[in-house]
């Protein structure tokens, strides 16, 4: 690693970075740590160590509802969103036709509308037909937002992917069926489990759209959102955070080591011997 | 490799006619899904905001009034306002603090540029309401801040300027899309070819003028990327001007979430929405133009 510019014998540059850093972790260590202090103000001095506001929060039977409702609608998000994004990733990648542009266009506007209008335009519309919100809504809200993700993830992996191996398999006799399951979806296995758990986890923290469109039930976050009117919940908010906290960096972490497995193995030349 | 399976389709039509066919099929689940979910809900909305509400009845006479009201009464031209001030100086912010650390990656990162990267996104996956709650215990009157700034002994009582007004609003956006401007900087500058910045150097130039005259250049379209992927969405935040956004701080989202709940009017929220949309649309693109224009008077 070549050191940048030094000035009165400081890396500047490099300094700044750490302070960047800092920036970016700071409210998020926050969490944890006032997740334990034994006052209900998370202030310092801390104030002692303490487990109470864990165990408080699985005696909550509305915060084990919301999880339950989250962990729900995060599985059905990240399926759907994963089969509808193999299906646009594999035409972007495999095939040319009229109007991929914009049919591609549209499936990624999600990524530069603000969420509030997708919120406002969904809810309009279920109202207008008389549909009841419920935590289906909000499944297909944030199926809708999970989707270009799961698109980028997996073109991500589809791309210079050899179909030279694909070929090969039709030639020697196998279905177009038999060919993409015993020879393409080896292939991009690793991008479909990463593309899987990153939308798990963005459907586990999306609050707009599961504010606006969940009807009696709530998820984790609309959860949150309820508590926070109240300052003495707060450190049980903290407590819930740190757990999401963990259960995100746990998920990503595998996510990211998988989809960087999905593209060493498109980058590398006859990836199977690799 | 791939040079020869991308030119692969032959001049012959038939097989182009399959390609194409199959490519549609394959494409159209996903494609209908976000028409039926994304576009014919985006019309209805567009189609409300030149209705009336009468009550709970919508009157379907065609008017124009909804956006009159959304651009002269003076609540809603104000928070219109203010939502756009507001998101392009995030979006400028978060831009300018976030382009040393992108360099700084791509040029000095070595072997730990994927790892640098990871470390930096994890916070953006952290749980946003409770990032910004985060940011509510840092800037209090009870706060982190306040708390060590008493006791480096710089202010004598805590302040109360830190939180509920728009600068709260500003620090906490600018640290939430972070991620979302380093990472096109740093794709752009990965692609700047490094023999020009060599050249440049052969040629006499010193390390600053080397930088405003290639590399920043180079990297436009990352900048592009990194303001309009902050701008447009957070110009339609709810969460967190309600949270430590104060009276100052209340933005566009809110008076929308207000016309929409509990069936107060409908057609006026929808003419707020696609006010905001066209207006940040719009900004989005000036700053398109006016930076591709900038970065080709440098040259």
């Amino acid at each position: 690693m070549r050191g940048g510019r030094r000035f009165l014998g400081v890396n500047w540059l490099a300094a700044y970075v750490a302070l960047y850093v800092t920036f970016l972790y700071l409210p998020v260590l926050l969490l944890p740590l006032f997740s334990f202090n034994d006052s209900a103000v998370p202030n310092f001095p801390l104030s002692g160590f303490t487990w109470k506001w864990y165990s408080g929060l699985f005696a909550t039977p509305a915060m084990l509802d919301a999880a339950k409702n989250s962990a729900m609608v995060g599985l059905a998000a990240a399926v759907t969103s994963t089969l509808l994004g193999i299906c646009a990733a594999r035409a972007i990648t495999r095939y040319r036709f009229r109007g991929q542009k914009a049919m591609s266009g549209l499936i990624m506007a999600p990524l530069v509308l603000p969420e509030i209008i997708i919120a406002v335009a969904l809810l309009l519309v279920m109202l207008r037909l008389g549909l009841e919100l419920s935590l289906l809504s909000v499944v297909l809200g944030h199926v809708l937002i999970c989707v270009p993700y799961s698109v980028t993830v997996l073109i991500a992996g589809f791309e210079g992917f050899d179909r030279s191996l694909e070929e090969a398999s039709a030639d020697l006799g196998e279905t177009a069926f038999g060919t993409f399951r015993r020879v393409t979806l080896p292939m991009v296995a690793p991008a479909i489990v990463s593309s899987l758990l990153v939308s798990f986890i963005i459907s586990l923290d999306e609050f707009i759209l599961a504010f606006f469109l969940t009807g009696t039930e709530s998820t984790l976050p609309v959860y949150i959102w309820g508590q926070l009117r109240f300052a003495a919940r707060l450190p049980g908010v903290l407590a819930l955070g740190t757990i999401m906290l963990i259960l995100s960096f746990i998920l990503l972490t595998i996510a990211e080591i998988y989809r960087r497995r999905a593209a060493r193995r498109a980058n590398v030349d006859g990836g199977i011997l690799a | 490799m791939s040079v020869a399976v991308d030119g692969a389709p032959s001049t012959r039509p038939a097989i182009l006619s399959t390609e194409q066919r199959q490519g549609l099929a394959l494409m159209s689940p996903t494609f209908l899904f976000a028409l039926v979910m994304l576009a014919a809900p985006i019309i209805v909305v567009v189609a409300h905001s030149f209705w009336t509400q009468d009550y709970l009845t919508i009157d379907r006479t065609f008017t124009l009034d909804n956006y009159r009201i959304a651009l002269t009464e003076p609540i809603y031209r104000d928070l219109l306002m203010r939502s756009l001030a507001l998101s392009m100086s995030v979006a400028f912010l978060t831009m300018v603090l976030a382009y040393p650390v992108a360099y700084y990656i791509s040029f000095h990162g070595g072997r730990y540029k994927g790892l640098l990267l990871f470390l930096i996104t994890i916070p953006a996956w952290t749980s946003y309401l409770l990032r910004v709650m985060s940011w509510k215990v840092i800037l209090g009157y009870n706060g982190v801040l306040n708390t060590a700034l008493l006791g480096a002994g710089i202010i004598d009582e805590p302040s109360t300027a830190f939180l509920y007004n728009s600068n709260a609003v500003l620090i906490t956006l600018t640290h939430a899309w972070a991620v979302f401007a380093i990472l096109p900087i740093y794709v752009s500058l990965e692609k700047v070819d490094r023999t020009l910045i060599e050249a440049a150097t052969d040629l006499g130039d010193g390390p600053l003028r080397r930088f405003l005259r290639v590399t920043l250049p180079l990297t436009v379209p990352g900048i592009v990327a990194a303001l309009i992927i902050v701008m447009i969405p957070t110009v339609g935040d709810y969460v967190t001007p309600r949270l430590v956004g104060g009276k100052d701080g209340v933005m566009i989202a809110g008076a929308i979430e207000v016309q929409f709940k509990k069936g107060a009017n409908w057609p006026l929220g929808a003419a707020l929405s696609v006010t905001t949309m066209i207006v940040i649309t719009t900004v989005a693109v000036s700053c398109v133009g006016l930076l591709r224009w900038a970065a080709g008077r440098i040259r």
